[in-house]
């Protein structure tokens, strides 16, 4: 099932070829995922802290007897942390063959857009933000950042020291 | 995948299977085992594995399976000695076919040169080859060597025109035989091809009807065949059902001087035969009743000598179990284990969950819920047992590593394996494998001395290295001990002190020195050897070990040799924890650490600079690690006397009191990965999760041990261990 999952994501040779993003909003920005990489969405729930582990991940969580890991967006993509309630929504993503939850604000839409519609990254974005953001979309204008998610957890950075 | 790949998956797999019964037999022989069955099942293993190559054209594999196949034979028709020196070849020769079957499967080349010398030595002990004929031992009849060319063993093409003679055969099938799904008809069919063939039948052992149990075996035929062919191919045509027949071959017109049975060629006459025979049916008509009686016992009856030894031949199990074993994909089993974890933990929500509604314990739905953790754990045991596998599927990959060790090193080694019949996780064994075979290396190189010290130290010159597994208290002990000179205490303390591990004159135990040979970047081999000794020595057997949830010891006394105990888990599934809260955080740390639980007391505990503290237990001084602290849940250490004090036995040893909040209880914990999603944790084994629904973390206490330590002990001696 997920390399079925991987390849899908990975067919985008063809700008016409529609592809279908899941918005969400952290804060007072919009942001986007592909949606072959969400698999759930679910209400936050009390993580378990982990012992020496960076500010964004905010610890474990059981996912039908899964240990889920749930990154904090916002404090992943430089925002201040965010303080969760059970308003906040956990996107239950995969990522290579790891799921991850990210926690974001609220979960907006459903977008069907094409490869065209896709805008380079504005030049004056931090380092940050170009590690995470694959592009931009303008719809109704307003801008919606496509999250890349491949650097979403520390495990790169942390091999790396 | 297709279809013929699939079938070239199992094909493979198969292969394994014979091979390692190949090298089973041929050790077993080795060992004096002279059964004839034994040899069978050898020479079955090398012309399976010849046949099936043949369907995919491997070629080099099926010449290589010829030539050992033949060699084989002439063991099994005894015209040839099993003496150590023909089983040493043959062995190398298992492992050449070991070898070929591998670079088949993986599509590599291999090492030609080494193939054709084998496959030269295996032509020369060919007493054909070599031109002389040897009495047939197995038979009461003398045997005519007949040239030993290739269509020989092709089967039934022997064109090549030796003189034709009259054989009588006397074929009584077995119950088995048509268990198994073989067919009478079709076995004589085959016979008929080889020449000219007279079958008849003898129904005398035929009951009356009442009687007559309709799946036993009644019938017996006695077919006189006139053939060109020699003795082997009419064997060969009831190659598939040996062991589950009588089978008599004998050659009308030789010398049978004494035997009863011999039966006159030709036309046969069936009144005639049944009183000279009467003295033999009664004997089978008495098994053919055992038969009724459980099988094994019959069984065991025709082979009194395999019945002693505690593994029946692998071949004479299977086909009797065929039916009773399936092959499952891993990937359904782990399936399954997994949705039996989340049984358990949705049990223990449930329970949890009647319990705060206040129930009473007597009602209805409270004794329901204990019966339902009973099946709980039943189903979860059960489960399990499906991952569970003898260790032999590890402990068969030695005898080979033994050889080529022992080559190298020009000593003379003998693998004495015990308790490979004991069972544990399949992850378990498959991680084990390199440690282990680390360990023996180790074993036959550092361990056993070279024959001359040996003969001089008075003892022979055969080391003996030992492989023993047996199950004890809930877990698996595995032991590797040699028969050599035993860790050298002066030379171990004199490289740890030089590679500055130690301090020169650090007043150490011997266990304490022997355990120094666990430290990263010890080694104790002068010169870096081709086997071990490459810088990573027992320091990653130990992590391995350690990564497992097991641990390591060792016993060695100078002279006598060294054992090497290795404890493991069962399985890595499950594991039985105290629930401790810490910092505010739920943690499980593993029972087989805890040595005993106290409460401090408030004289008991003493600072000892920088933040470090000592509890005195029994008057003695044990340091207090705050796991809480340690593992930055909490900045400031906890005020020892309102926590408890949990006493963990480290790996070497030590002791240490780890302090906690408080104990919740006690439970077994479903143990799961935080590197399936996440990665490693430092402190942290796994993760587990517990009857509330939550993630609780499960504590590695030597890592929070040594962690606690490497902050205690400052940079320069870290440094000092590291280079």
């Amino acid at each position: 099932m997920t390399d079925e999952h991987a390849t899908q994501g990975r067919r985008k040779t063809d700008p016409q070829r529609a592809r279908e993003l899941i918005s969400f909003r952290i804060g007072a920005q919009k942001f986007c995922v592909d949606i072959m990489s969400v698999r759930e969405i679910r209400g936050w729930t009390p993580a378990t802290a982990l012992p020496q582990s960076p500010a964004f991940v905010r610890g474990v969580v059981n996912l039908r007897g899964a240990v889920l890991p749930i990154v904090d967006l916002s404090a992943r993509l430089g925002f201040s942390p965010t303080e969760p309630s059970a308003r906040h929504v956990i996107i239950v993503a995969q990522i290579g063959d790891q799921s991850v939850g990210l926690l974001v604000d609220a979960v907006s839409d459903i977008l069907s857009v094409t490869d065209n519609l896709l805008q380079p990254t504005p030049d004056v974005a931090s380092d940050m933000a170009k590690t995470f953001v694959k592009g931009v979309i303008a719809i109704d204008s307003r801008m919606i950042s496509l999250i890349a998610l491949d650097h979403v957890l520390p495990g790169a950075e942390r091999e790396a020291a | 995948m297709d279809a013929m790949a699939e079938i070239r998956q199992t094909f493979f797999l198969e292969c394994e299977e014979q091979l390692a019964e190949l090298e089973t037999g041929l050790l077993a022989i080795d060992d004096g085992d002279r059964d004839p069955e034994t040899v069978n099942a050898v020479f079955r293993a090398v012309h399976s594995i010849k046949g099936g190559a043949g369907a995919f054209a491997l070629d080099d594999l099926v010449s290589f399976a010829h030539v050992f196949e033949t060699a084989l034979d002439h063991l099994r028709a005894g015209r040839l000695e099993a003496t150590p020196d023909l089983l040493k070849t043959m062995l190398r020769a298992a492992d050449a076919l070991a070898d070929l079957v591998r670079a088949a499967r993986d599509e590599t080349g291999v090492d030609a040169v080494r193939l054709a010398t084998l496959a030269a030595e295996l032509r020369a002990v060919d007493p054909a080859a070599a031109g002389e004929g040897a009495a047939d031992q197995d038979e009461s009849f003398a045997f005519r060597p007949v040239p030993m060319d290739e269509s020989m063993f092709d089967g039934f093409d022997a064109d090549a025109a030796p003189p034709e003679r009259e054989f009588s055969i006397r074929f009584r099938p077995h119950r088995d035989l048509y268990a198994k799904a073989n067919e009478t008809a079709l076995l004589l069919r085959e016979l008929g091809g080889l020449g000219e063939i007279a079958v008849a039948c003898d129904a005398s052992e035929l009951p009356l009807l009442p009687d007559l149990d309709p799946e036993a075996a009644y019938l017996t035929w006695i077919i006189s065949l006139r053939t060109g062919a020699g003795e082997s191919a009419i064997r060969d045509a009831f190659e598939f059902v040996e062991g589950d027949c009588d089978l008599e071959i004998a050659q009308a017109g030789a010398d049978r001087a004494g035997d009863e049975e011999g039966l006159a060629p030709g036309d046969v006459d069936i009144a005639a035969l049944i009183g000279k025979m009467q003295a033999s049916v009664e004997a089978e008509l008495a098994r053919v009743v055992d038969t009724q009686v459980p099988r094994a016992a019959s069984a065991d009856a025709e082979r009194p000598d395999q019945s002693r030894s505690d593994h029946p031949k692998p071949d004479h199990a299977k086909p009797e179990q065929a039916g009773a074993s399936i092959r499952v994909d891993l990937d359904r089993v782990d399936r399954l284990i997994n949705l039996v974890g989340e049984l358990v933990i949705n049990q223990a929500m449930l329970a949890q969950q009647v319990q705060e509604a206040g129930l009473s314990r007597a009602s209805g739905v409270a004794t329901g819920l204990g019966e339902l953790e009973q099946l709980t754990r039943e189903i979860q045991d059960s489960v399990m047992a499906i991952r569970a596998q003898p260790v032999k599927s590890v402990f068969q990959r030695m005898p080979r590593l033994v050889r080529e060790v022992a080559a190298l090193t020009g000593k003379s080694v003998r693998l004495v394996t015990e308790g490979e019949h004991t069972e544990v996780d399949k992850t378990v064994i498959e991680r084990i494998a390199d440690p282990l075979t680390h360990m023996i290396r180790n074993a036959i190189d550092h361990g056993l001395e070279s024959p001359e010290r040996r003969r001089a130290a008075g003892k022979p010159e055969e080391g003996v290295v030992r492989l023993l597994a047996l199950h004890r208290s809930g877990r698996i002990v595995i032991e590797v001990s040699d028969d050599g000179a035993g860790i050298d205490r002066a030379r171990v303390k004199a490289l740890a002190a030089g590679k500055g591990l130690i301090a020169a004159d650090a007043p150490l135990t011997d266990e304490e020195i022997d355990n120094l040979i666990f430290l990263p970047g010890f080694s104790t081999a002068s010169t870096v050897s081709d086997i071990s000794g490459r810088g990573v020595g027992m320091d990653v057997v130990r992590r391995s070990i350690q990564a497992l949830g097991g641990r390591i010891s060792i016993q060695s006394r100078p002279g006598q040799g060294s054992t090497f105990v290795l404890s493991l888990p069962l399985t890595l599934a499950v594991l039985d924890g105290m629930v401790v809260t810490a910092g505010g955080q739920t943690l499980v740390v593993p029972l087989t650490a805890i040595v005993e639980t106290l409460q401090p007391k408030i004289a008991d505990v003493h600072g000892f600079g920088g933040g470090a503290r000592v509890i005195a237990i029994r008057e003695e001084f044990t340091p207090l690690i705050d796991v809480g602290r340690e593992l930055g849940y909490r900045a400031a250490a906890a005020d020892a006397v309102g926590g408890v004090a949990i006493l963990v036995e480290s790996e070497g040893g030590a002791r240490f009191a780890l302090l906690v909040d408080a104990i919740l209880g006690q439970r077994q914990v479903v143990i799961k990965s935080l590197e399936a999603n996440y990665q490693h944790v430092p402190g942290i084994a796994a993760a587990t999760i517990l009857g509330d629904g939550r993630v609780a973390l499960i504590l590695d206490v030597d890592a929070v041990v040594a962690s606690s330590r490497t902050e205690a002990q400052g940079h320069d001696l870290l440094l000092a261990t590291a280079g």
